[in-house]
């Protein structure tokens, strides 16, 4: 794959930002969409658009076989069984809240554990806290190692046969670590725990194969892989699924409704309550065949290769401190730049026309264990080249001269 | 780079690098506790309020350089004034931050933080001590304990 020819696919990275060309390393938070998907959203808007799962009429029909069609996609994206499997939502936040309130408020019971990592996102760690605080299960946290990966021996000593739930992101978005899901799933599984992950950061990168993994939920976003913002999927193994109580009630997820009670459809419309995230859906299969063309593999070898070469520009720059593991982790690097606050250097960089990322990543614990209040992050994806990695190295030297850090 | 020699005026790394007021204050003080979520920018603000006068004012805190030099200069700039007088920076501050063209005499070194409005996304960084001023003086007249945020 060529990162140049790809890239004239983006219109939005053909600008310049306060006078020079735009380089985009913000991928992590989100990425941008290529012509195809931009294309798609504006053909759906403009010729099959009407509700879904009722129309009589022909637009009605159009636009249900574009959703179900959308959901199809997505199940043979995943490898999963069936598309009873693939519920729509409005991204991982969503996904992850779903099967924290919906399975682990039905399961979880006082005395039971939920184990999880200090590496999560707020989204993977915020809806268990509150998922143990309802039920008086018990949160537990796998510890990481000090290069910011987690062994599994520490996964063995941590899950017990009280645990019922594991959840654990498959790629850091602050450390770029890659955890071992299949292994972490065995362990799970073993004790007789389900688990639960978050695919946000390995998704857009990473081939997933949900049946090798033998995993029992698993969350994404849509605009985080070049689709539209508000849609994302959760994937859960049916019959868990089956046991799960919907969230929200009305219409669209019912089967009949009488005055005092209701039944709900059947999988997996039950978890889909008012009219669904129709073009979101439509944008997100776009999205995956843009992906697929392009090739899962290859640009996963594309960021490897751009993350080493990244990594050996910024360990160059004198009084530079990066985070998480040196070898096998994901397409983003997370730093810091001597004594000179993440603020600054993304306002510098900003001037320069290169944005990053700078704050806490929605990582307010991860922070505490690296002993620091915030970070910088550079994210790549697969329109980006050496060129930018030479762009972003320049101007942190630009950067640290300015502010005359010693 | 003109925007970013305006933005960060030599004044403004001065007050990064040499920040007045930092430390803690003792008893009888209001504490105010404020952070911005959305970046982890922190800031603890002590005041010692008497007689509708800001007697003193120290802060405690992290964040960036526009952070924490607007909340070494607001320390400063606040020591001595009333209650009422303080209040007023604040609301000139804010104009300032909304664009206003606005003069210091009170305390020109705020006057270089004018640049941070060509930042949108770097405004609430500047007022965040400032809020913390507001709060606090709104607790000081009770003279009772802070509430924590």
């Amino acid at each position: 794959m060529d990162p140049i020819t790809l890239k004239a696919e983006f219109p939005i990275l053909h600008q310049e930002i306060n006078g020079h060309p735009l380089v985009y390393l913000d991928n992590a938070a989100t990425t941008q969409k290529p012509r195809a998907v931009l294309e798609a959203l504006r053909k759906y808007y403009e010729w099959d658009n009407a509700n879904v799962h009722r129309g009589v009429h022909t637009l009605g029909s159009r636009a249900t076989d574009a959703y179900e069609g959308a959901r199809e996609k997505v199940a043979r994206f995943l490898n999963a069984g069936t598309t009873r499997e693939i519920i729509f939502t409005r991204g991982t936040t969503s996904s992850l809240n779903l099967v924290a309130t919906g399975y682990g408020r039905t399961v979880l019971r006082e005395g039971d554990e939920i184990v999880i990592t200090p590496m999560e996102h707020h989204s993977n760690l915020i809806p268990w806290q509150q998922a143990a605080k309802a039920t008086g299960a018990k949160l537990k946290y796998i510890p990481l190692q000090r290069d910011g990966t987690i062994s599994l021996q520490d996964v063995e000593n941590t899950v017990t046969p009280q645990t019922k739930i594991v959840s654990v992101t498959y790629v850091s978005n602050v450390l770029g670590t890659i955890n071992p899901i299949a292994e972490i799933a065995k362990i799970a599984h073993r004790n007789g725990a389900i688990i639960v992950v978050d695919g946000a950061q390995s998704t857009p990168h990473l081939k997933i194969d949900v049946k090798a993994l033998d995993v029992d939920f698993y969350a994404f976003s849509g605009h985080k892989m070049c689709g539209p913002t508000g849609i994302g999927v959760l994937y859960g193994k049916s019959q868990l699924l089956e046991r799960m109580e919907p969230v929200e009630f009305g219409g669209e997820m019912i089967d009949f409704v009488e005055l005092y009670d209701s039944t709900w459809k059947e999988l997996p419309w039950k978890f889909e309550g008012g009219t669904p995230i129709i073009a979101g859906a439509v944008g997100l299969a776009a999205a995956i065949d843009f992906l697929e063309q392009v090739g899962l593999e290859a640009i996963d070898a594309h960021e490897k290769k751009l993350t080493r070469y990244g990594l050996e520009r910024l360990s160059a720059i004198d009084g530079i401190t990066i985070y998480g593991p040196r070898t096998d982790r994901a397409g983003l690097i997370t730093f810091n730049l001597g004594t000179v606050h993440p603020h600054d250097v993304a306002t510098v960089l900003d001037t320069e026309g290169i944005a990053i990322r700078a704050g806490h990543h929605c990582c307010q614990p991860l922070m505490r264990w690296l002993n620091a209040s915030a970070t910088a992050r550079a994210s790549f994806y697969l329109y980006n080249t050496e060129q930018d990695v030479d762009r972003l190295a320049e101007a942190l030297v630009k950067t640290k001269e300015f502010f005359g850090d010693e | 780079m003109n925007n970013l020699d305006d933005l960060y005026r030599r004044v403004i790394m001065d007050h990064y690098k040499n920040p007045r007021n930092r430390g803690s204050l003792e008893d009888g003080s209001v504490t105010v506790n404020l952070n911005n979520p959305t970046c982890g920018d922190r800031i603890s603000l002590q005041l010692h309020i008497e007689d509708g006068i800001v007697k003193n004012a120290k802060f405690t805190g992290e964040g960036c350089s526009i952070s924490m030099s607007s909340a070494s200069m607001m320390t400063d700039a606040v020591k001595g004034k009333s209650t009422e007088e303080a209040l007023k920076l604040a609301e000139k501050f804010s104009s300032l931050m909304q664009g206003n063209a606005e003069t210091f005499d009170e305390y020109e070194d705020i006057e270089a933080l004018s640049g941070v409005n060509k930042f949108p996304a770097r405004i609430k960084c500047a007022t965040l001590a400032w809020n913390a001023l507001r709060k606090g003086v709104e607790q000081g007249h009770g003279r009772h304990e802070g509430i924590e945020h």
